[in-house]
């Protein structure tokens, strides 16, 4: 990858080139393995952790790197060069751990968000249920107060990390109709009555389980409320917002991928006596997949740096996971058609970019949701 | 226990690499990087830390002033703190003198155990723990794809070609180690961010009580006159099979002892 990085430091420096080592040597060497025999890289995401690459954008007394969101998402769009899966998972673990960072108490960020930083432990989201993802305030799973437990029953639906997290920023109605009797919970991923169904077979992530899962009489203790009692829907709009910028580095990432490989190849493959990059139609085509990808990039890491800075980000946000995922669906399509019959065929990893970007339109609010959340502010004249 | 492990900066072997007008490894326009057995004897050092069984690991190069990168790297996979051996007039030393370097720096420090890579990637003379071991009087282990500490009694396995040896030795000693002896850990981020922080301590040749004359080119026991690239790949033998090419095949790996 030949991207010009402007980075804020040289710690930030030294960060995303440690991302790009491991990258190399453990992702980049195992990604066609495990997509092809479906099995989760749990040991890749440890050594991951080990290096302190799974609570970047977390403050150091939590336990994280204190690393600003800029400089997170170029080490997401590393990753995702090699293993989208990979940079998905901790573009979920950090999404998991946003509800206690910011909404936690004291005692309960002390209590929990070391562990989860530390990089032994991954986390699972909860919010989308089979009836509803796009209208999440519909919410039907409920946690019922007895005692100083919550009793929690209902079905999650497409739940990345099902059956592997260690615990789940779960979301349940504590309350009336609506967004307003929703609460957040911190759940063990242990915790009796807490069962992981069937993983789906998916078009790709196939290294990633995604599966329903069903929430049986499962007592959460009250001191893992995170937040205020039917505060939560809040704190799950706010972790989309920061977790969307995860998803558009993600599809940043990958579409480079796609669009480095399709280069090599045209710059290797002739037809009619020359290199098919020298056709006109072809390059013009590599050309705008590029200068897109370039776009996708600063319209990812502006929204970035809004919230770095403090300022509201969310419109960004929205235009960046849209934009930028929109982007890797279209190059990662003409990246198989540059490969014209072998874009076909998986022994050449640009099908299963193609397949991989699919998802990325799809999850953390689809494309649609996010056209929803620009017009709205565009109809309130912010 | 303390512990000096040795490190090297090396160009990359992964690169291109080149010979300056001297035949002299040309370390300014190479890309350079730890040699990669180095992370292995670093690793060594950090897994002995780990156990309790040392308290303090030191990290000891000899090279330009770009080698302070590698002590960083070095340093960042855990190491306490490094001594570097810069001067001008080491420029060009062989094996042999370098050790004398070496053996001059460890004459400062404090060591029960000395951990090397058996060989560099540059210039893969591996005879630096026996030289190392000659000069400062101890026990020189060399080869070892395992080594454990009980008390001040080291023993190593020994990677030979057809299995291993058994040796043990009592500290002080140099051990060198090849990289079936472990798997190097990456640096973390905190370990990057202390690494800045560490100590380093330069030492010119006069502070090794060194004269220059005796390092070097100068000094060299040895010198390369000549140098040619690698000749190209040649197209290889192709047998045409008919009907013997198994035969063929079973004799060309048997006349190149691959069976
Ligand atoms: C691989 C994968 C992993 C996932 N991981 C997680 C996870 O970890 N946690 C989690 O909670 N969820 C997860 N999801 C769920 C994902 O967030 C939802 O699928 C998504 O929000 C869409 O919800 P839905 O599937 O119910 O589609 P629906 O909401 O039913 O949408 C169907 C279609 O209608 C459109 N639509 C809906 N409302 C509107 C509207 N108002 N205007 C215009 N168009 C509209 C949508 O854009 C979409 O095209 C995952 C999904 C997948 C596929």
């Amino acid at each position: 990858m030949t991207v010009q990085r402007i980075l804020p430091s040289e710690e930030a420096e030294a960060v995303v080139d440690l991302a790009r080592q491991i990258a190399d040597a453990e992702l980049a060497p195992r990604v066609a393995d495990f997509e092809a025999r479906g099995e989760f890289p749990r040991e890749v995401l440890r050594t991951l952790g080990r290096a302190g690459l799974l609570g970047l954008p977390y403050p150091e007394a939590d336990g994280g790197a204190g690393q600003p969101y800029e400089v997170y998402l170029q080490v997401l769009e590393e990753l995702a060069y090699r293993w989208v899966v990979v940079a998905e998972a901790v573009s979920v673990h950090t999404l998991a751990c946003f509800p206690l960072a910011t909404a936690g108490t004291d005692r309960q960020r002390d209590t929990y968000l070391p562990q989860l930083l530390a990089g032994d432990l991954l986390g699972g989201y909860c919010l989308t249920e089979p009836a509803g993802g796009s209208d999440a305030a519909s919410l039907s799973t409920s946690a019922v107060r007895e005692g100083d437990r919550f009793r929690v029953n209902g079905t999650k639906a497409f739940i990345t990390h099902a059956g592997v997290a260690d615990f789940y920023a779960l979301f349940a109605r504590t309350g009336g109709p609506g967004a307003g009797g929703v609460s957040c919970l911190h759940v063990p991923g242990d915790a009796p009555g807490l069962l992981p169904q069937r993983p789906e077979d998916k078009m790709g992530l196939n290294s990633s389980p995604t599966a329903q899962i069903v929430f049986d009489d499962v007592m959460v203790d009250a001191d893992r409320l995170v937040g205020e009692l039917d505060g939560g829907f809040r704190i799950a709009m706010a972790a989309l917002d920061a977790g969307r910028l995860g998803i558009a580095a993600c599809a940043v990432g990958l579409a480079q991928a796609a669009l480095d490989h399709a280069v090599e190849y045209a710059r290797q493959r002739e037809q009619f006596g020359r290199p098919i990059i020298d056709f006109q139609g072809l390059g013009f085509l590599l050309a705008d997949m590029a200068t897109s990808i370039a776009a996708a990039r600063e319209l990812t890491l502006y929204a970035a740096r809004l919230k770095d800075a403090g300022r509201p980000f969310s419109t960004a946000a929205a235009q960046a996971k849209l934009f930028a995922t929109d982007t890797a669906m279209r190059v990662t399509t003409d990246a198989v058609q540059v490969l014209g019959g072998y874009g076909y065929v998986s022994d050449y990893p640009v099908e299963r970019y193609f397949r991989e970007a699919k998802v990325l339109q799809i999850v953390e609010g689809t494309n649609q949701i996010q056209r929803l959340v620009i017009a709205r502010r565009l109809a309130k004249g912010e | 226990m303390k512990i000096v492990v040795l490190v090297k900066q090396v160009p990359d072997s992964g690169l291109e690499r080149h010979l300056s007008s001297d035949f002299t490894v040309d370390r300014a326009s190479a890309s350079n990087v730890i040699s990669e057995l180095d992370e292995n004897a670093i690793e060594a050092a950090m897994a002995l830390a780990d156990a309790g069984q040392a308290d303090e690991v030191t990290v000891l190069t000899v090279g330009p002033d770009h080698a302070v990168e590698t002590i960083r790297k070095a340093l960042s996979m855990g190491p306490d703190k490094a001594v570097h051996v810069q001067d001008d007039a080491i420029a060009g030393s062989c094996a042999v003198t370098t050790s004398a370097v070496l053996a001059a720096a460890l004459g400062t420090l404090e060591y029960d155990l000395v951990l090397c890579a058996t060989e560099s990637t540059d210039g893969a003379v591996g005879g630096m723990a026996q030289m190392l071991g000659a000069r400062l009087g101890v026990a020189a282990m060399t080869g070892a794809r395992k080594l454990t500490v009980d008390g001040q009694k080291l023993t190593v396995e020994r990677q030979t070609e057809d299995g291993h040896e058994t040796l043990t030795a009592s500290t002080p000693a140099v051990v060198s180690v090849w990289d079936s002896m472990n798997t190097p850990r990456y640096p973390s981020l905190k370990g990057i961010m202390a690494a800045k922080r560490k100590p380093v301590t330069t030492l010119s040749l006069s502070d090794l009580g060194l004269a220059p004359d005796t390092v070097g080119a100068a000094g060299a026991t040895s010198k390369v006159v000549q140098a040619e690239p690698r000749p190209p790949r040649s197209a290889g033998q192709r047998i045409t099979d008919e009907g013997e090419g198994g035969v063929a095949l079973a004799e060309y790996l048997a006349s190149q002892k691959f069976v």
